[in-house]
């Protein structure tokens, strides 16, 4: 099953389902000869393309909405802003290649605050998933919500079997530790699934978790790891400001607890594009880089 | 048109425009964008669309989209006019207690959609009517903006989109008063000839005196204007449309009057006499 097929599948199914797109073709390529006119190209207008969706939204459609993650985050913010927050509609936003994934496009074609715009919306809810598996897991649920959404779309091949159910607002939680907790989300995992590997070659007691839903965010998961673990870490491809890192503070003062968190994300630079693997490696985001990143974090926490 | 449909179309309006002039003051309104789509409002609601107070929720109601959202003051008077909302209702203009304030929203009967931020319900009407095509329904979708709102690039987004897709059920209606917020448009952004921009965008575009019934019918009676086209009627009309003392001004689009301007102006409107206006004039953009 790919993207693409449970989407028609699901609009096959759903008279109310129709897919729109911003001359974004690449996920929804098949799609026109299947949907017929419930397959809606509005050219290279994103404003436009979440405007009508607003209108075909009211009319008691749940469009599902794509377009590359930059212009879909920030051309058309305060349609999404104004059109569907206010509004409160059901128009589920599909973006294309978000955070690292823009590769080699160069930085205005980077989504990397999206998730912080995107979570300042009320109504609005975010999610990240880790592979192309539990991408496909999490779908069904986040369609079949009357909530807007907003889902960093991640196609990449899994490495790991994701076994828990989805539910919005539920993290995965894929082992605990007591040394050091890996909180991550989206494409990252992969590596975080690495880094977890290594240190817990190294001798140390790991956990790992795979946030899934940023908003709303599993406040649980986070209060627990951070009362269990020495050092609780965040790994995003997104700005320093407004993401996961900023997401676990806010938990932590509202419950007014306290921990040792450290922060690995994108501090007030956009990152050098390139291809995939080499972009990783550039910016220290492998698995084994951040391994090493996190070691170093330990053994400097045990010399304090 | 009889006789009998213009008067109480005039009637109507009459009553409107005192309604708005009674919402400019206590904190005020945008009166001089509320006077000229008046005479539109109350046509569009009259006499073309298949919409009353007892089909507001059906789907096969047609819609009208204020794009322009500041001159909601004319939907407030039209609506208490037709009967969909209580005039007492207005009392609360500006009130926490109640949802009346400068800009539109859904908690107010008969209002489609929340406007306000210029540009935006072009894409809006678009969904509508393009979930009416879709769905082989024959809804009209009307959406009203302001002349100033046509300086957004999401309107010409939205022309182009609605040609692309055919949307002859869909009709832009442009209060083309000649103003935008501070300037007269053509000594700020100027839009003219504007049918050709309309045009050739691809749209089916008519003019008209925005203020004058006999031509609004003659002009509408043919719609669609012309098969698988956008819609685009250019209503030709005046800032302040009513109270010659602020009428075609620059700087009586935004007015908080006192309470003795606002009796003066209501004065004014029946053509008793000249008002005689004090309190300042205000930039509120």
């Amino acid at each position: 099953m790919t993207y693409e097929e449970l989407l028609t599948q699901t609009a096959l199914a759903d008279e109310r389902v129709v897919v729109m797109t911003a001359e974004n073709r690449a996920l929804v390529r098949n799609m026109p000869a299947n949907l017929g006119n419930r397959f809606i190209d509005t050219g290279i207008t994103e404003q436009c393309m979440i405007g009508a969706a607003a209108g075909l939204a009211l009319r008691g459609r749940t469009p599902v909405v794509h377009a590359l993650a930059a212009f879909l985050s920030m051309r058309a913010y305060e349609f999404v802003r104004t059109d569907l927050g206010i509004g409160n509609l059901p128009v589920k936003l599909s973006s294309f290649v978000p955070g690292f994934l823009s590769d080699g496009n160069g930085p205005t074609h980077q989504a990397i605050e999206d998730v912080s715009l995107m979570r300042g919306i009320p109504h609005m809810q975010v999610f990240c998933p880790a592979d192309e598996q539990d991408l496909l897991q999490m779908l069904p649920t986040i369609w079949a919500s009357s909530a807007p959404s907003y889902v960093r779309i991640n196609t990449r091949p899994a490495t790991y079997h994701h076994t828990q159910p989805f539910e919005i607002g539920q993290a995965e939680v894929i082992s605990t530790g007591s040394d050091v907790t890996i909180l991550v989300y989206g494409m990252l995992f992969e590596q975080a699934l690495i880094a977890a590997h290594q240190l817990r070659h190294a001798g140390h007691s790991v956990g790992l978790v795979n946030m899934r839903s940023l908003k709303p965010i599993d406040e649980a998961v986070i209060l627990e790891v951070c009362a269990n673990s020495d050092l609780v870490v965040t790994i995003e491809d997104h700005f320093l400001t407004g993401g996961l890192y900023s997401i676990v503070a806010e938990t932590l003062l509202k419950y007014r607890k306290t921990a040792n968190v450290h922060p690995f994300a994108l501090r007030e630079k956009w990152f050098k594009p390139a291809r995939l693997n080499e972009v990783l490696e550039h910016e220290g985001f492998t698995g084994q880089q951040l391994a090493q990143s996190i070691i170093n974090l330990l053994v400097g926490d045990l010399a304090d | 048109m009889t006789n009998e449909v213009l008067n109480d179309l005039q009637k109507t309006a009459l009553n409107v425009r005192e309604h708005i002039i009674r919402l400019s003051t206590d904190g005020g309104c945008f009166t001089g964008a509320s006077l000229s789509a008046t005479d539109l409002v109350v046509y569009l609601y009259k006499q073309f669309l298949n919409v009353n107070k007892n089909n507001l929720r059906d789907s096969s109601r047609d819609y009208l989209f204020l794009s322009k959202g500041h001159d909601v003051p004319a939907l407030y008077g039209t609506f208490v006019e037709l009967g969909w909302m209580p005039a007492e209702r207005l009392q609360h203009h500006l009130s926490p207690n109640d949802s009346i304030y400068w800009h539109p929203n859904v908690n107010v009967p008969g209002i489609e959609f929340h406007s306000g931020s210029l540009g935006h319900l072009p894409s809006v009407a678009l969904g509508v009517a393009l979930d009416c095509k879709i769905g082989g329904s024959p809804n009209k979708v009307v959406c009203i903006l302001g002349d100033g709102e046509l300086n957004e690039g999401s309107v010409w987004e939205a022309i182009l989109v609605a040609n692309a897709y055919k949307l002859d059920n869909l009709l832009f209606v442009v209060d083309r008063n000649f103003f935008q917020a501070n300037m007269p448009t053509e000594e700020l952004i100027p839009l003219e000839p504007l049918p050709d921009k309309f045009a050739a965008f691809g749209a089916a575009v008519k003019r008209v005196d925005g203020h004058d019934f006999t031509a609004l019918e003659d002009a509408l009676t043919s719609f669609p204007f012309q098969k698988d086209k956008l819609n685009v009627l250019i209503a030709d009309t005046r800032r302040g449309k009513g109270l010659p003392s602020i009428e075609a001004r620059a700087d009586r689009w935004f007015c908080n009057f006192t309470h003795d301007e606002v009796d003066a102006l209501l004065g004014e409107l029946h053509g008793e006499h000249a008002a005689t206006l004090e309190s300042e004039t205000l930039v509120v953009r």
